[in-house]
């Protein structure tokens, strides 16, 4: 299971912005190790935040996105105390769900 | 006491509703990653990603790319792209130099701004490209990074 996200929403009026911190190694498939074999990728391929069952950002990745990989964001039509679901799926199948409240 | 185990009863009943939303969710993510737009994500050179992301985008002032003038470190340089344009539908950052272009892509629905940040590899100085749609068509606006050290050695 791979470690858990940061997430920090604030809401301004209802402006939320939006910061996610995930913990992903983004391994690029370019890499060599040291015995000279090609480390082979594996990166987050899609991100999806919802608010109230409503998909509020959806990201596709390629391997340029850096290692332990950083998302901001802003929309608009949340409160403080509102649920937040982050999930991001990767390119082996793997995929890690998160929740914050909006503060 | 009866009165507060009612408000328990209530606050796991809501527990469950999320848990159950939580779990939409997943399976919802899933069947995005088959939308994943792998030809895109393969492309080459500016062209082909141009024309597997539908069209070739135009010029534009309206969009505002934020990253250093020089990355000291290449693999893990800021970028914020934020457009103007009015119905902006998807936002797309793009490095000229790295093998694969598309670096990432963001859908922007109803309701969010079409302003995101992330952090991306650069293997050499190049241009970075945010490519924007709207109203299904396309715009781009180019910024310079300059890198002195590469991030394709991870």
């Amino acid at each position: 299971m791979p470690d858990p996200m940061r997430i920090r929403a604030t809401a301004q009026g209802d402006v939320v912005d939006v910061r996610v911190l995930m913990s992903h190694e983004m391994e690029g498939g370019q890499r060599r190790d040291s015995a000279g074999n090609l480390v082979p990728a594996h990166f987050i391929q899609t991100v999806t935040v919802t608010h109230a069952g409503k998909t509020v950002l959806s990201a596709e990745w390629g391997t340029a996105v850096s290692k332990n990989p950083y998302l901001q964001f802003k929309f608009t039509g949340g409160k403080k105390g509102d649920e937040l679901v982050v999930t991001w799926v990767d390119n082996k199948g793997e995929t890690r769900t998160d929740k914050a409240l909006i503060n | 006491m009866s009165e507060n185990r009612r408000d328990f009863m209530k606050l796991t009943g809501v527990f469950g509703l999320l848990a159950a939303a939580g779990l939409l969710t997943t399976r919802e993510a899933l069947a995005q990653q088959q939308a994943w737009n792998k030809a895109a994500f393969e492309t080459k050179s500016l062209a082909d990603t141009y024309k597997v992301l539908g069209g070739t985008p135009a010029e534009s002032a309206d969009i505002a790319i934020t990253a250093p003038d020089i990355a000291e470190n290449g693999a893990v340089v800021p970028v914020a792209v934020a457009s103007k344009i009015p119905n902006t539908q998807a936002v797309y950052i793009l490095v000229e130099k790295n093998p694969n272009m598309l670096a990432a892509g963001f859908n922007i629905p109803q309701g969010t701004s079409a302003d995101v940040a992330t952090r991306i590899k650069m293997g050499q100085t190049s241009n970075v490209y945010a490519v924007v749609k709207a109203d299904n068509k396309y715009y781009v606006a180019s910024k310079e990074v300059k890198v002195t050290l590469g991030g394709c050695g991870g």
